[in-house]
């Protein structure tokens, strides 16, 4: 690995995604127009006060997911992929470089969707406001990670974008969104403390209603930085030089 | 660098197999330094294969592969074997140079370098363009400029004027020429026939097998015809088809 190939892929990746400026557009827009539509459905209740944190980790990851899995799925079918590694690229430069491009728009994202729901849809955050920005941006990242891996599975368009469901909507149902975590059957619950997104929603959540101290929330974080190092790493493994 | 004894590409009872398909059974062959090797053969006999193996991005089953001394695929032949796939290799969403520089970049190749190919390959005035917008000739041309940055020792291209117009084609052999003339190593695959006279020497593959390995005008004498399109037939009839995993070959 080498840094001035990592930073060169980066630049690449963005450069790619200026050209695209529709891109651009629903990467930050889209996960605060839903935000928005949300705090709107539930104007009178009490709903989105409870599930609002949780939705702030919840688009910025599925479109990093999305948006990931299917540019690196791109990259493998148009033979670039190939070019570049007979050339002297090392597979963690191309993966770090990815998370670094990626990771750049998901702070992007992130600040966009933690603005709008506080400032717009009016959610209340007690907590810091910087550490509730950290959560989101590692969450994101996380998307990012998880689609770079997804991608190494999946041989056509179509199977990668299967993989949201099976991969992102166990995570989403089994996060505590919909049913409060401790309340989950016990099977499940255990399942849940396994997958990262649950943390994420946890760590939003006591931003939120500032419930926990500032090591609480490292804790979390360092769980969802776990799962990115891991995908990272495993995302580097699946990457074969040589090809059947 | 023009060395005919230490040979570019040395292959050795080669098995390939790609998905349940044999597509390699013991081909062995060998390519000379410094001149234009071209790889001849109808779609789907396995000069992809065999070009891929010479890069170091397939599996194979056995067999030895020896890329300017070195195992085929080794870290150090990165820098030194260019390669251009059959579909332009590039990136559509960006403009020409930013291509380029980004291969260089990859390369450790001096910046210069991406001028250099952009003039040889006679992209200068398509720089500023997205690949995207360019049409399949001047495509394939950006993959083939890629290629040559960094002045690699050994090119491997395959197809790499499908869809030229016969100009540009002409320009291309000349520049493949100049190249092996500053002690570039080519290998060119190509299904097209006539493009043969212009090779310093020929391979011409079949079902997996090396039918011939002489020069053109070697292989024209020694089949008694007019035309490397005769002269493949000519070696069809003398050798009829081996079956798969029959590994003979002569």
């Amino acid at each position: 690995m080498n840094p001035q190939r990592t930073l060169a892929t980066a630049g690449r990746v963005l450069s790619q995604v200026r050209h695209d400026p529709r891109t651009i557009v629903l990467l930050l827009v889209v996960p605060s127009l839903l935000i928005g539509l949300l705090a709107w459905i539930f104007s009178d209740t009490p709903v989105f006060a409870t599930i609002g944190p949780g939705m702030i980790a919840l688009f910025p990851f599925i479109v990093m997911f999305l948006v990931t899995s299917i540019t690196t799925l791109r990259e493998r079918r148009t033979g670039t992929l190939e070019r570049l590694l007979s050339m002297p690229l090392g597979k963690g430069d191309l993966i770090l470089g990815y998370t670094l491009a990626f990771g750049l728009l998901a702070v992007a994202q992130s600040a966009v969707a933690v603005g709008f729901a506080v400032w717009v849809c009016g959610l209340e955050i007690s907590g810091s406001l910087w550490l509730l920005l950290a959560v989101a941006v590692a969450d994101a990242v996380l998307g990012t990670t998880l689609g770079l891996l997804a991608s190494a599975f999946a041989r056509t368009e179509f199977q990668v974008v299967q993989f949201m469901p099976a991969l992102v909507f166990p995570q989403i149902l089994l996060g505590g969104i919909f049913l409060p975590r401790d309340q989950l059957p016990d099977v499940l619950r255990a399942i849940s403390d396994w997958l990262p997104l649950s943390h994420a929603i946890d760590a939003l959540q006591a931003v939120a209603t500032d419930s926990q101290d500032a090591a609480y929330v490292g804790g979390e974080l360092i769980i969802i930085g776990a799962w990115i190092v891991g995908a990272v790493v495993l995302g580097s493994v699946t990457l074969r030089r040589r090809t059947p | 660098m023009v060395n005919e004894s230490a040979p570019a590409v040395d292959v050795t009872d080669l098995h390939v197999q790609r998905g349940k398909h044999p597509v390699l059974h013991g081909l062995s062959v060998s390519v000379p330094r410094g001149v234009v090797v071209g790889l001849l053969g109808p779609s789907g006999c396995g000069k992809t294969t065999l070009l891929r193996t010479i890069v170091g991005v397939q599996v194979v089953q056995s067999g030895t592969v020896t890329v300017l001394g070195r195992e085929a695929g080794s870290a150090s032949l990165r820098h030194r074997v260019g390669y251009v796939t059959q579909d332009a290799s590039v990136y559509d969403d960006l403009t020409v140079r930013q291509n380029l520089q980004y291969f260089r970049a990859v390369l450790g190749a001096p910046r210069s370098d991406v001028d250099r190919v952009l003039t040889l390959t006679d992209l200068t005035s398509q720089a500023g363009q997205l690949v995207g917008s360019l049409s399949g000739g001047q495509r394939s041309r950006v993959s083939l400029a890629g290629a040559l940055l960094g002045s690699p020792d050994l090119l491997v291209l395959d197809e790499p004027t499908v869809g030229l117009d016969p100009l540009l084609r002409v320009e291309l052999w000349t520049l493949f020429h100049q190249l092996a003339a500053s002690g570039t190593s080519l290998l060119v695959s190509s299904h097209v026939m006539d493009e043969a006279s212009r090779c310093d020497r020929l391979l011409l593959m079949r079902d997996g097998e090396i039918l011939a390995d002489d020069t053109p005008a070697g292989l024209l004498a020694s089949t008694g015809t007019a035309d490397t399109e005769g002269a493949f037939l000519a070696l069809i009839a003398r050798h009829p088809l081996a079956g798969p995993g029959d590994g003979s070959h002569s």
